[in-house]
């Protein structure tokens, strides 16, 4: 017994101890962003790996979720001879919670275990040390940029799934099942709000991009420099962040649309 | 200020290095000098820390006690952009080359001089070629580190290392993995650079007797202490049991062949899972060690 | 070289991308685009009883939208709803002695403020009150008029159902 609480203990304290280094290490990134500016080809290369690499499996998916949405949505709301909402109900559920989070989710199972691998492995290689013993600010010239790179990349990526999504909610909604496509839109365009539903959903998806972006970064840097310990980093990085964006996904409805 | 404590003619000097990782002192109140010009190794047996020495000459990891002065400046006393720039000046070569992965071998040498230099794209580009040329890997310029034999990337790593005309390198296992041909060639050129740069070189290894061919002067550690210094002919004829068995390489003596535990007898009686425990040596047994005390 | 202009390229395509799907979202799938926020004028109107009516409900004319309501609060001197309503700039010619309406589109529909002209020669100005209204029909309390009032007719005029049941 008095080992488990042993154990709690450590483990608390470890935790705390890891969180106070990825805050110091967020902060290292964040002053490093300046010089990535004066940078700009850094900066491209890693909008490429991180964005680009990640749009066909961000729309393909927005594509597909979009028509089951269109599917389920018009067979739940034609009991109710409401088929005409179709279009609020895809779009509304993708553009508040679908669109940020599912692209989230896809961004880090794609780019931030992609971006933890790659750290860990110029760790485990011995290049950051080398970087450094040139005087090369590792953090500066690799960490910042691909930090950026997913900061920006986020927000577009969930854009991009909000808006193939809600085109194949049409597909199949006015296109297999006989919504009227007028009415598709025109609902809509009159029920969903600029401020307080695609403002709120790009918020949402630029919080989940940060976030995405320091833990992959962050558990690449703090990696045991082994196979394993990239393995085990890369694995942490896919986990945490599911529960983070899950879990600020829930704060941020509530504080957004709580007072509705 | 610090230029008066270290003798004249010292690039280098370590004074009274204590180190420790957890438990384990690495560096137990140690002393070293390392001449302008010369070239001094450090031996030692695999696990007495010597790379963490070259790391914390380079400022990557700080002493518990003492400290080291580079050219007349006490390195963990500076401020990070001091430390960055006595940097440039400090030349060093991984064991595993450290090469960027994603970049040719050519962007790789010309890497540091774009970061720290505002030369034209030309005169990098001759400034490469030259030092690519001193290693003789011009013509292996526009292939991808993962194209290079361990020992091509090793030199790779030299040419960038010698990029920013540094004035010391220092070597971390140069001759670990290499085949006799790479490895005489590496000999000649760490000698050969030596005095056509007229740099100052620290060279970490095990590798006694190309070591010994080269170095002017010898440390060798154990535990955490200087067992043994000279020149390679002082070396050689050290009475010191440690030298001795180390240069000669016997498998056991002053330097056991085992890792500190127990007894042998009590361990194969008392163990918790005798039969069907995988062989798991240095972690259990510490594990083991912790939960008794 | 080359090799980084297709990089180029390829990231320029993924921003564009991105950036239409952003405008696309603002224009087609909101609101934004029906209703320019600058040029509108304001007008107040008091109900009795304002409904499911909300902040951004449309107000409309003829069936056609022309702006929303912008704040709903409850007065406590007279017990009325003052309903304050946007109205687009461009609409400047309605009379002042309109009258305002709660009604629901549909039967589910959500509630929105119509506005049905009448003769006067002035028009409605920013800070108009609109005098004439017309409040919300509460479903619940016309279904329950509509059965309390069946129910009196049944009592009141027994032989009547009679002779009709026996047709």
């Amino acid at each position: 017994m008095m080992d488990f609480f042993r154990y709690l203990g450590a483990g608390t304290r470890k935790s705390f101890t890891k969180l106070g280094r990825a805050s110091y290490f967020l902060i290292s990134i964040l002053t490093g962003i300046g010089s990535v500016l004066v940078r700009p080809r850094l900066l491209l290369k890693q909008l490429h790996s991180v964005g680009v690499l990640s749009f066909l499996i961000i729309t393909i998916s927005g594509l597909f979720v979009g028509m089951v949405l269109g599917l389920q949505g018009f067979y739940i709301l034609s009991r109710f001879g409401a088929e005409e909402t179709l279009g609020v109900m895809v779009a509304a559920s993708l553009v508040r919670e679908l669109g940020p989070v599912v692209s989230a989710l896809l961004f880090a199972g794609r780019a931030g275990s992609a971006l933890t691998a790659e750290i860990g492995l110029m760790k485990a290689t011995e290049q950051l040390s080398g970087m450094e013993m040139m005087a090369i600010d590792p953090i500066k010239r690799i960490v910042s940029p691909r930090f950026l790179a997913g900061f920006l990349s986020m927000p577009l990526l969930a854009a991009l799934f909000s808006a193939v999504g809600i085109i194949g909610g049409q597909i199949v909604g006015s296109g297999l099942l006989g919504v009227d496509d007028g009415a598709y839109w025109s609902q809509m365009r009159a029920n969903l709000d600029f401020q307080g539903d695609i403002i709120n959903g790009i918020i949402k998806s630029v919080v989940f991009g940060f976030v995405t972006s320091w833990i992959a970064l962050f558990e690449g840097y703090d990696a045991i420099p082994t196979a394993e310990g990239v393995s085990r980093a890369t694995t942490r990085t896919v986990v945490n962040s599911a529960f983070s964006i899950l879990g600020l996904d829930f704060i941020l409805t509530a504080l957004m649309f709580g007072d509705n | 200020m610090d230029i008066f404590n270290s003798s004249q003619d010292s690039l280098v000097s370590v004074h009274n290095l204590t180190f420790s990782r957890g438990e384990k002192k690495i560096f137990d109140d140690i002393s070293l000098e390392f001449e302008r010009g010369k070239i001094t190794a450090i031996m030692g047996p695999s696990g007495t820390g010597k790379t963490t020495l070259l790391k914390i000459i380079g400022g990557q990891l700080f002493p518990n006690r003492g400290n080291v002065i580079v050219n007349g400046r006490n390195v963990h006393n500076l401020k990070r952009d001091e430390l960055y720039t006595l940097r440039r000046r400090m030349g060093m070569l991984f064991q595993s080359g450290a090469l960027l992965t994603d970049m040719t071998v050519f962007d790789n040498v010309a890497y540091p001089l774009r970061e720290h230099s505002h030369l034209p794209e030309s005169m990098i580009r001759s400034l490469v070629l030259m030092k690519l040329e001193a290693v003789g890997l011009r013509g292996a310029r526009d292939l991808m580190p993962n194209e290079l034999s361990g020992g091509m990337a090793r030199r790779v790593a030299l040419a960038r290392a010698i990029a920013l005309d540094p004035m010391m390198i220092m070597y971390d296992e140069p001759f670990t993995g290499q085949d006799p041909i790479s490895m005489g060639a590496l000999v000649l050129l760490i000698k050969s650079l030596n005095t056509t740069l007229n740099l100052t070189s620290i060279i970490v290894s095990h590798d006694v007797h190309e070591t010994a061919a080269i170095a002017d002067y010898i440390y060798v550690l154990s535990e955490g202490k200087v067992v043994g210094q000279g020149t390679p002919q002082e070396i050689q004829q050290s009475s010191s049991e440690w030298v001795q068995q180390f240069m000669n390489g016997a498998a056991d003596g002053p330097v056991h062949f085992h890792y500190p535990a127990k007894e042998y007898m009590d361990d194969l009686l008392h163990s918790e899972k005798p039969l069907f425990s995988r062989h798991r040596p240095s972690n259990d047994r510490t594990a083991k060690r912790r939960r008794y005390s | 070289m080359s090799h980084n202009n297709t990089q180029d390229t390829l990231v320029g395509l993924f921003v564009a991308a991105g950036i239409a799907s952003l405008f696309f979202l603002a224009l087609q799938v909101s609101n934004l685009s029906s209703f320019s926020h600058g040029n509108t004028y304001e007008v107040t109107a008091r109900f009795s009883n304002s409904g499911g009516l909300k902040v951004k409900s449309a107000v409309s004319a003829a069936g056609v939208k022309i702006g929303s309501v912008k704040a709903i609060t409850f007065d406590p001197k007279t017990y009325e709803s003052v309903v304050v309503m946007d109205i687009d700039a461009q609409y400047k010619t309605l009379p002042d002695d309109s009258s305002a309406s709660v009604f629901t589109a549909g039967l589910l529909g959500e509630q929105y403020v119509s506005l049905d002209g009448g003769g006067s020669s002035d028009y409605l100005k920013n800070g108009s009150k609109i005098e004439i209204t017309n409040s919300a029909l509460i479903l619940e309390k016309a279904l329950g008029q509509f059965l309390f009032k069946s129910a009196e007719e049944k009592k009141s005029t027994p032989d009547e159902k009679k002779s009709s049941g026996k047709k």
